[in-house]
């Protein structure tokens, strides 16, 4: 067990391209971190150097005490399960978890010993002597896990360990690797690109954009107070709901104009984000989680919290309806929504576009049929709001959302 | 869909006619690629079985005759190249050139083919590309600067020039074999075994031997039949004392006729190494040696 200390990593390829930009990163010790981003964020390329299998362009990794930079991944003394698994396919199960006990010359019997505490944790005490070909998916993820268990290293990497599971199979894996860790008390960094997974398991989760780490937080911070439209975007399913919206001065609290529709702020939440203030009477993002919303007909509405709009889709999932429904109302367009529709396999964002598409996620007494109006309830008091420009979330009297103001007038 | 009597209805039932129309075709395929073996076998046989008939019986008729008569068939052709000092010799010789140069090729062409695969180095690709430019050179061509180079040497003539020979000539194939076959490794499986604490020696040894097995077997086989087969080589390069059984059953060939009874037997004899080569190392072709590493 040791720490983990990534000051100002990156890499950079010979042809020019930079997968990670000046990562900085300190994952204390027994901590589950969870590197998380969409596909080519470089949180892979992330893990890897900090394994030695990829070089490190510039800064400083640490593990323990020891500065690793040029250390081969054979003496950093981390473990690594791979997406793959990466089993050896022609030696036994038990050959396969005592393989780098073996290599590190440890003695037969205390191999022995360790080999079969590892697969006792994992389950895996009947399948010892088959061959990796004849044991299934869900087993073979253990017998990689089993691999870098039995080592008790400094810490554990894992890369995407439960992508090629199925999804029941997945969630179960999922507590389990919980449960290990949380058992040995290893510090554990953890690729994926599943934020479901990073919510679950991680201590703190971090999360990168293009090689850039865009926040670093314990989950539900991360869910509560997003640094920016692409991290609360990416957290939260279904996801957060982008909107353009307008501010307006409105006595001690605040009116937001959503197209011909409008929602009261509450002078509270104003109070709480004092920064807000510099916004009233400008275009701002606004950030509507689909569990805010409910079927206005089921809960007690009061004047500017209704949204109207017709319904296009009800998705009934038995314990809530995903209800989808159209708003006359810009939809945002940064970079960071750019990066959002990419991950979500959308084509472009149609900057010219006049709707968006929301979700609301109601209760399963909702009525809503689709082709019928709606009128959704929303809790103003849990609005988030994002500067339209740079992206990032207006809070308290936070640097960056006052730096941009200059230059943010529409 | 439930029938009437509520079980489920699979496939459509095959007519008798199109099951008889299936057994007819495969049959027929089967007897017919019977018939193509057998052909196939057809000199071998005949090499057997004239290798068993007397001198005078293969003069006077042909070796079908023994369909006939199976009295004529003797040991005495197998007894007599025996007794013959230089034909075992030659047996022997063709054994120290060939099971060297094979060797010589797997191992070198194995570590070789491990570098170009998988370790970085400068200049990795274009000498790879290199090498496998070499495999268009007809040997031929290298027969007579060789054959000076040896004189030069001192080994013109004897087994060691021969092996050099082949092991030349045969590592250029060799090593585009075994670095194709490395490649497609996952390498997963070398990270993991690097984070294993393995060293590039270990990993060679314990991963990339081990997983290889097939394409190292096969590349075995080949360079054996090849080198224990050739005759042109040996005819330039070796001379009498180290002459293999190729050049010396040669030598039994005569400008009219030809010592039938030496060459048949011994002939058989050199084809029968081979096999038991072949079946040797044939166990190896295991199909899906990857299964079950990645995914």
């Amino acid at each position: 067990m040791a720490k983990v200390r990534l000051a100002g990593i990156s890499k950079i390829y010979p042809d020019g391209t930079s997968a990670v930009s000046d990562l900085h990163l300190d994952i204390s010790e027994g901590e589950f971190l969870v590197l998380v981003g969409p596909s080519g964020c470089g949180k892979t390329t992330a893990l890897r150097m900090v394994a030695g299998l990829e070089e490190i362009s510039s800064g400083t990794l640490t593990i323990g005490e020891r500065v690793v930079n040029r250390v081969p991944a054979r003496d950093r003394d981390v473990a690594m399960v791979f997406q793959s698994y990466a089993l050896y396919p022609h030696l036994s199960v038990r050959d396969n978890i005592a393989f780098g006990l073996q290599l590190r010359k440890v003695a037969k019997s205390e191999i022995r010993r360790r080999v079969e505490g590892a697969a006792g944790t994992l389950g895996l005490t009947d399948h010892l002597d088959r061959r990796p070909r004849n044991l299934s998916g869900g087993q073979r993820q253990r017998v990689a896990m089993g691999r870098a268990i039995v080592r008790s290293p400094q810490a554990f990497l894992m890369d995407e360990p439960l992508s090629n599971l199925d999804a029941k199979l997945r969630v179960q894996m999922r507590a389990e690797i919980s449960r290990i860790q949380r058992d040995l008390g290893v510090t554990t960094i953890y690729v994926t690109h599943d934020q479901v997974e990073a919510m679950t398991l991680g201590d703190r989760v971090a999360v990168m954009k293009k090689g850039v780490l865009q926040q670093v937080a314990p989950p539900q911070e991360l869910y509560e107070r997003p640094t920016n439209i692409f991290v609360a975007g990416f957290i939260g399913s279904p996801s957060m709901n982008l909107l353009q919206g307008r501010l307006e001065s409105d006595g001690a609290g605040a009116r937001l104009a959503l197209g011909e529709q409008a929602l009261t702020v509450p002078a509270s939440l104003l109070a709480e984000r004092p920064a807000l203030r510099d916004y009233l009477g400008r275009d701002v993002a606004v950030g509507i989680r689909p569990e805010d919303m409910e079927d206005a007909d089921l809960v007690e509405a009061s004047e500017g919290t209704v949204l109207t709009s017709t319904t296009d889709l009800v998705e009934a999932l038995g314990s809530e309806l995903l209800l989808h429904f159209r708003l006359n109302v810009s939809p945002v367009v940064t970079e960071d929504t750019k990066e959002l529709a990419r991950d979500a396999g959308a084509d472009q964002i149609d900057t010219e576009s006049r709707y968006s598409d929301l979700i609301a996620r109601c209760s399963p007494r909702s009525g809503a049929t689709s082709g019928q109006p709606l009128r959704v309830r929303v809790d103003t008091g849990r609005l988030y709001f994002f500067d339209p420009l740079s992206g990032a979330g207006i809070w308290g009297e936070s640097a960056p959302a006052l730096q941009h103001k200059e230059g943010s007038h529409v | 869909m439930t029938t009437p009597h509520g079980e489920y209805e699979g496939a459509p039932r095959r007519t008798a006619v199109s099951r008889v129309v299936g057994f007819l075709g495969s049959s027929i395929v089967q007897v017919l690629l019977v018939c193509i073996g057998l052909f196939w076998l057809m000199p071998t046989l005949g090499l057997f079985v004239t290798s068993l008939r007397s001198p005078q019986d293969n003069a006077a008729s042909g070796w079908w005759t023994t369909l006939q008569e199976p009295a004529q068939l003797t040991l005495e052709n197998y007894a007599s190249l025996l007794d013959n000092p230089s034909f075992v010799a030659s047996f022997f010789n063709t054994i120290l050139i060939t099971v060297p140069s094979t060797l010589i090729i797997v191992a070198i062409a194995s570590l070789a083919a491990y570098a170009f695969a998988w370790l970085e180095f400068p200049g990795r690709d274009w000498l790879f590309l290199l090498v496998v430019g070499l495999l268009v050179v007809p040997l031929q061509v290298a027969l007579i600067p060789i054959a000076q180079i040896y004189g030069g040497a001192g080994i013109y003539g004897s087994i060691l020039g021969v092996v050099l020979f082949h092991v030349g000539f045969g590592l250029p194939f060799a090593i585009f074999l075994l670095r194709n076959f490395f490649a497609a490794i996952p390498r997963d499986l070398l990270e993991a075994a690097r984070m294993d604490g393995g060293k590039e020696h270990t990993i060679f040894r314990r991963v990339i031997l081990p997983l290889g097995g097939p394409a190292i077997a096969s590349l075995t086989i080949f360079q054996f039949l090849w080198v224990w087969n050739d005759l042109l080589v040996a005819l330039v390069f070796a001379d009498a004392q180290a002459q293999p059984m190729t050049v010396a059953l040669q030598s039994e060939m005569r400008q009219f006729g030809a010592n039938l009874d030496v060459i048949s037997a011994g002939a058989f004899l050199s084809m029968v190494v081979p096999l038991v080569v072949f079946f040797a190392f044939q166990r190896y072709f295991v199909q899906g040696v990857m299964a079950g590493s990645v995914k």
